[in-house]
């Protein structure tokens, strides 16, 4: 499987669940469905950037960082479009967009690997 | 001990040096003797150049052709085979500069270092093996590690050698794994060479594998124990040993270390996050 790949899937994962822990303020219940799959295409946006970045540059402490830094982007997108809420998204978006940035160096094929293998 | 004796001692070690004459080889010293053969230093007049000259019994010369057929970093080429005047073969090796294993053992190298020897060794064995050739003698003093980190097996596949007690398989035939046996022993001798520090019981189960009573209970073949030992550098379960549940689980810890920091530095914000909103 390739990074890209692996950045997809762990982003839309990790996307939905963080967007899943809105269930636990009540005054969001009601926009459950809209948030879960908004978080879903940021992380898959992290995802696919990070799996990117991890196939140019193969360093966990930078994969790390791209996947933060790309996180903490789109979380501000997200709060900015609703105009509050910027501590409560912003902050998990910044740490899933790191481990998002992690798993992209940690799994998946290089790009070098990818042609070995074809 | 009077002066007749020390004078018969030394003429009778005058009379066994080989004698080069007709060769492109001077001699220089003796470096080693093993059961088939002696090993002198040597100066090749040719090409200007030290090396490493065996001579052995007529009746081995055989290895010469053996371990030129070997071509692999991690065995020592061959350079010439002939013959000396009196009918003994000889033939010229790369004299390796270093230290014999159990000599290197000694300074007391990381467990990653001692690693990294037995996998070069293993991996001179898989080769062997694969061209059809057995080692039979595999020991820390038919191992050699250069100044600059090379490590050569010496000492290949003579028929007439049944191995060292230490590193010798319990079987009357020796064949593959029997090789494997002695790579298990050798494994075992680093792990505890005086100075190192307590082995893994992961690795002691590899060197424990391999050295099975029963050849059908070792490795298939050395790049499976090879294997093994990977998975003990990359943190995973190996193959010889079942650990138990809290050791898989600090293994665990220990290999997702980085991510299980993360995910709970997610949970810490979330909690964090949570208790501020609904104070």
């Amino acid at each position: 499987m390739n990074k890209i790949l692996v950045g997809l899937l762990f982003g839309l994962l990790l996307g939905a669940l963080d967007g899943a822990t809105a269930a636990f303020y009540p005054e969001t219940r009601n926009l459950m469905t809209g948030i879960m799959v908004g978080s879903s295409i940021k992380g898959m946006l992290v995802g696919l950037l990070s799996g990117w970045f991890a196939r140019k540059v193969q360093s966990t402490k930078w994969g790390i960082a791209m996947g933060a830094a790309l996180g903490l982007l789109f979380a501000f997108g997200v709060a900015a479009m609703q105009h509050e809420h910027y501590l409560e998204i912003m902050l998990p978006g910044f740490v899933t967009g790191a481990i998002i940035g992690f798993l992209t160096q940690r799994m998946g094929a290089a790009k070098l690997a990818e042609k070995r293998e074809a | 001990m009077d002066v007749s004796d020390s004078v018969l001692d030394h003429l009778r070690h005058v009379a066994a040096l080989p004698d080069l004459s007709g060769t492109r080889y001077e001699l220089e010293s003796e470096i080693g003797r093993g059961g088939m053969g002696v090993v002198y230093a040597a100066r090749d007049r040719q090409l200007d150049r030290r090396v490493a000259l065996k001579v052995l019994d007529s009746a081995l010369a055989g290895e010469a052709q053996l371990i030129a057929r070997l071509e692999h970093p991690a065995i020592v080429p061959i350079y010439e085979t002939g013959e000396l005047p009196d009918g003994r073969a000889f033939y010229a090796m790369k004299l390796v500069a270093g230290a014999r294993l159990d000599h290197y053992l000694a300074g007391s190298p990381s467990l990653g270092e001692r690693l990294r020897v037995i996998r070069r060794v293993g991996e001179a064995l898989a080769f062997a093996h694969t061209r059809g050739t057995i080692h039979r003698d595999l020991k820390p003093q038919n191992v050699m590690v250069g100044e600059f980190g090379e490590v050569y097996v010496m000492d290949w596949g003579v028929a007439a050698i049944a191995g060292t007690p230490a590193f010798r398989a319990p079987e009357a035939s020796l064949d593959q794994r029997s090789d494997i046996y002695a790579l298990g022993a050798l494994l075992e001798f680093m792990l505890i060479a005086p100075g190192s520090s307590a082995a893994p019981p992961a690795l002691r189960a590899i060197a424990a594998k391999a050295m099975s009573a029963d050849p059908a209970a070792r490795y298939p073949v050395a790049a499976a124990l090879l294997a093994d030992i990977d998975r003990f550098q990359e943190g995973r379960a190996v193959e010889a040993w079942s650990e138990p549940l809290w050791h898989r689980l600090r293994r665990f810890g220990s290999h997702n270390a980085v991510l299980l920091w993360l995910l709970a530095a997610y949970a810490i914000v979330k909690f964090a996050l949570f208790f501020l909103r609904t104070r």
